[in-house]
């Protein structure tokens, strides 16, 4: 089958997809976009973790037909999504989350090369550097989906609200206190720069 | 469309693009920032199982579903017959005499013949142009199974005419082993247990159980082979040490070593789990078989087969002491389960034999340390390397001692501690600080965790902080808090007289009108920092602020294992020494041209520092680049630590070890005694580092070892039947790992007492902290519970008696 929808902004074609392939399996094999990663396939991980119009989800329990028509932001696309939530003025109150709307409205402007060339990272991209929450790293852009979507929720997380946020997310090697740092690091630099 | 990361000129997909590692700073003892992060977090860093080439083929391994059996038939016919199959291999396809390997026994075949000796085992590889296409061809393979008695603990692999996992064995241990079911043996005898143990006013016995661990790297097995025109074969891989699998691929492939170009991909942690080989041959095999690339990437559930696991453990210990506190002998038997295949067992023994006392001062010992081979899942290395198992039977002893005796379990410990130049059980002096008692008092003296977390001042309870969290399964009633404390002894580097060395290749030369250095070794980066600290040794060694981390792969010589906490000191060993010698030719290069114009350049120390050259009075003589221009200095050497011995293999004596690593926990735990659920409330640490050379890395490799150590005392454990020797948990849905929710804060106290016969003084961390974490939960446990619990994981069922 054919399937077609957006990715990181940019609208993507697939063709002969299988039935069962999973949207994981599209990006990574057929989008050139290994970002996201094959840590389980199961839905236990969240390693693979995307938004899908707005929503995290484990893409590797999406199948690739669910997808048409809709909007996809992976990892590669997390600097370009932040930017544009921050000059569309976000979300600062903390309380408005994603609306469904809200997500499909947003549009990426289309990346040329891979993500990173442009080297503007987004806050949390940046935070989980500093903060060394990034050991093998193989966790991270799955962990970095759904932190930013927790920043965009709840400019002001509670350890609590951060653990239930990353509860879906296993790392092997951080023992995850870093991971806590960063993202209070990145919630804090948001604050300041409001 | 954005670009694959392809591999057919450039390994674009490698790690190895850290150029941003040059826009790093900072010298050692500094919390550098990780090169790669950047490409970590944008998604770019790719991993073996991200490599892509494309025109290639997807490999699959088909496995056997029976733990021992002999196979009487394979039937490929209709697997080949698949449209979009392009091979289809079983041992008879083996292309030279080569057809088993291992790390020091080579007993693992590449793929079963005659027999299958475990769950999982490869017997036959498909290559297809699409994952599915490949994993349904591998279903439709007919194999017809006998099914053999299984051999599955002590009492049936040497039970009288039990049959053997490996008839005909011929290694080296065979002559020593008290049964062909036992892989080594290793005793350890010292002074005279039998008369100490007279003295003793009180003796405590246990019998401990240690569940088989995972390492659960979350980058799965993975990695692409490329046939070259030469008729050799490129593999992209994520592995320990690229050096040993060579050594090991090589023959089975029938190409010489030159033929096999590895090249290390983006490894997604690897705690052990991937010092044996998994598809490594597998994808050559296939690559050179149908001319194509090949691509093999495990799922979570072939994972669990694809690498060995923990040893699980029965520890038998008896421990005597006088009334005021002295131990005065200990007697302990340790009997490991290896599996189908020798992996690394022998050396494991190695090192639950010498560790078995932990880091405590007994002289009459008498020791014995065995591995078996049963038709269980082969294991071999993980994190902590057989002193784990020892560390929780020994500091369970402990616990009981103290309280039989009366005393305090810290002081009780820190009375009996080892110190510098305490005698090891096997003769050999601990030559260098063992700040054992000093340890035990910081994690003792860092502030409690408020009681009652879960009630914030006239609020309902917070359930997320209570045991059973979201699950909303208590309110706080029947809820106690426990405390317990443990302490753990761990070599490092490679022992027993193992050649332990590592080869670094640095370069010096002026780039676009700076100085830079490049730093080339074969060594594995897993997630642990290395890259990190190899260009803050370059840094700080060559004064300059550019240093680039070439790709490791085996154009260069062996940089040993990413193991045994031993890569950045004998790695890191080598980029210092090499860069030591490369400064002296840079000097000589300065000399040379400079020399007439300073007599400093005759007589004085000299230092490069900031980019110029610089007398230990701080008089600059010359800017490097100018030194540099035109020329390159490019060296590169082999680095060895002090040499090890064996181990005497009737007594057990040798100076055996380079190197002691220690860290002492603090557990706090609230555990809910109706239905069994435990909350670990804080996990605190403290640990000798020796030296730290990037502090931030540091503290986040105790964490990360102390989170492993804190999962196999409540949830970790690969479950097989024991009356089919099956695996029946391969998945993270049923193999559980700590989540941010099961883990505490970990607060961590590093001390820097360092050793002199170490680069810089460090001293090796990555294991320590996964010794001492599982005994400080359990003992917590005990604590809060009051209950023996002598076994990991501890489940609810141990905690309400159902
Ligand atoms: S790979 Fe999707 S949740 Fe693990
Ligand atoms: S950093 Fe390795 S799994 Fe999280």
């Amino acid at each position: 089958m054919r399937v077609n929808f957006t990715v990181n902004g940019r609208q993507q074609e697939a063709d002969d997809v299988w039935e069962g392939e999973s949207l994981l399996y599209v990006l990574r094999e057929r989008m050139g976009l290994p970002g996201s990663k094959n840590a389980c396939e199961q839905g236990e991980c969240g390693s693979c973790t995307v938004r899908l119009d707005g929503v995290p989800v484990c893409s590797c329990l999406v199948a690739a037909g669910q997808v048409e028509g809709r909007e996809v932001v992976t990892v590669e696309g997390l600097a370009d999504y932040a930017k544009q939530r921050a000059e569309h003025g976000g979300c600062a109150t903390g309380t408005c989350g994603t609306s469904l709307d809200a997500a499909k409205s947003w549009e990426a402007r289309p990346l040329d090369g891979q993500a990173g060339e442009q080297g503007e990272l987004s806050p949390i991209q940046q935070a989980f550097i500093d903060a060394g929450a990034v050991q093998c790293g193989f966790c991270t852009p799955g962990l970095l989906v759904a932190a930013d979507e927790l920043l965009e929720r709840n400019a002001e997380p509670s350890d609590a609200d951060i653990r239930e946020a990353l509860s879906g997310n296993l790392c092997r090697c951080t023992g995850y206190e870093k991971i806590l740092d960063a993202v209070r690091l990145a919630a804090a630099r948001q604050e300041e720069a409001v | 469309m954005a670009q694959h990361p392809q591999v057919a000129t450039a390994p674009a997909g490698t790690p190895t693009n850290l150029s941003q590692g040059s826009k790093t700073k900072g010298g050692i003892g500094e919390s550098t920032l990780r090169p790669d992060g950047t490409l970590k977090v944008t998604g770019e860093f790719a991993y073996s199982s991200d490599m892509w080439h494309e025109d290639m083929l997807w490999g699959h391994t088909l496995r056997s579903t029976v733990a021992h059996a002999e196979i009487k038939s394979i039937d490929i016919g209709e697997a080949v017959a698949m449209p979009g199959v392009y091979a289809v291999l079983t041992y008879d396809d083996l292309p030279t005499e080569v057809k088993n390997y291992g790390l020091e026994i080579q007993d693992t075949p590449v793929l079963a013949h005659g027999k299958v000796r475990h769950h999982g085992e490869p017997v036959a590889l498909v290559a297809a142009d699409h994952p599915e296409t490949a994993r349904r061809a591998a279903a439709k393979i007919k194999i017809e199974y006998a099914e053999l008695p299984l051999i599955t603990d002590e009492a049936s692999a040497t039970a009288p005419g039990a049959i053997l996992v490996h008839e005909g064995r011929d290694d080296h241990h065979i002559g020593h082993v008290p049964h062909p079911n036992i892989v080594h043996r290793q005793p350890i005898v010292r002074g005279n247990a039998d008369e100490a143990a007279a003295r003793a006013d009180v003796v405590v016995k246990g019998e401990y159980t240690f569940g088989m661990q995972d390492q659960a790297f979350l980058g799965p097995e993975s990695g692409l082979a490329v046939p070259s025109e030469d008729g050799g074969v490129e593999l992209y891989v994520a592995t320990q040490w690229l050096h040993s699998d060579l050594r090991q691929i090589a023959p089975v492939l029938g190409l010489p070593e030159e033929k096999v170009r590895m090249t290390l991909s983006g490894v997604g942690g690897a705690f052990g789990g991937r010092e044996d080989l998994s598809m490594q041959i597998h994808a050559c095999l296939l690559a050179l078989r149908t001319g194509k690339p090949v691509k093999i990437v495990y799922n979570r559930f072939e994972s669990f087969f694809g690498h060995v696991h923990r040893h699980p453990a029965k520890l038998h210990y008896e421990h005597g002491a006088t009334k005021d506190g002295k131990l005065t002998h200990l007697k302990c038997r340790i009997v490991l389960d290896g599996g189908a295949y020798a992996s690394a067992s022998p050396a494991v023994v190695g090192n639950a034999s010498s560790l078995s006392v932990g880091p405590y001062v007994v002289d009459d010992v008498d020791i014995e340390a065995i591995a078996l081979y049963t038709n269980n899942p082969p294991c071999g290395a993980m994190r902590g390397f057989g002193a784990v198992q020892a560390c929780f039977a020994y500091e369970a002893q402990m616990d009981k001692l103290a309280a039989k005796l009366g005393m305090d379990p810290v002081e009780f410990r820190q009375l009996n501690a080892m110190e510098q130049g305490t005698i090891m059980p096997t003769g050999q002096p601990v030559d260098s600080p063992a700040p054992v008692a000093e340890l035990l008092r910081r994690v003792k003296a860092m502030p409690l965790p408020p009681e009652q977390q879960w009630l914030a001042a006239g609020e309902e309870a917070d359930v997320r902080a209570l045991p059973g969290g979201l699950s909303n399964t208590t309110h706080g009633e029947g809820v106690v808090r426990g405390i317990g404390y443990a302490v753990g002894i761990k070599n490092v580097g490679f022992s027993e007289g193992f050649d332990d060395y590592s080869t670094a290749r640095v370069r010096m030369e002026v780039v676009g009108g700076e100085p830079v250095a490049t730093v080339h070794t074969a060594m594995a980066e897993v997630g642990q920092g290395g890259v990190t600290v190899h260009a803050q040794i370059a840094r700080t060694e060559l004064g300059v602020t550019q240093v680039t981390i070439h790709p490791a792969d085996t154009q260069v010589g062996s940089a040993g294992s990413t193991s045994a906490s031993r890569q950045t000191y004998v790695t890191g060993g080598a980029v210092k020494h090499t860069c030591e010698k490369v400064r002296e030719k840079v000097l000589e290069l300065g000399r040379r041209k400079f020399g007439s114009y300073h007599p400093a350049w005759a007589t004085a120390e000299l230092l490069l520092e900031g980019g110029k050259v610089v007398t230990d009075g701080g008089e600059v003589l010359a800017d490097l680049v100018d030194v540099l221009e035109g020329d390159a200095v490019d060296l590169e050497l082999e680095w060895r630590h002090r040499p090890t011995e064996a181990f005497d293999l009737v007594t057990g004596q040798g100076h055996g070890h380079v190197q002691y690593s220690f860290a002492a926990h603090r557990a706090v735990v609230e555990v809910d005694t109706e239905l069994g659920l435990v909350k670990v409330i804080e996990l605190a640490c403290a640990q000798d580092v020796g030296k730290a050379l990037n502090p931030l890395s540091v503290v986040g490799q105790i964490q990360g070892g102390t989170t492993q150590g804190l999962g196999v005392a409540v949830m970790e454990e690969i479950i097989v039947d024991p009356k089919t020797a099956k695996v029946l948990n391969p998945s993270f849905t049923d193999y559980l790992i700590p989540t941010i929710l099961d883990t505490p804060t970990i607060p961590v106290d590093v001390l820097e007492l360092a050793d002199d016969h170490a680069p810089y003084g460090l001293r090796g961390i990555g294991e320590a902290p996964t010794l001492s974490s599982t005994p400080a939960v359990l003992a917590a446990i005990r604590n809060a519970t009051g209950l023996e619990l002598n076994r990991t994981p501890v489940r609810p069922e141990h905690l309400t008696g159902t």
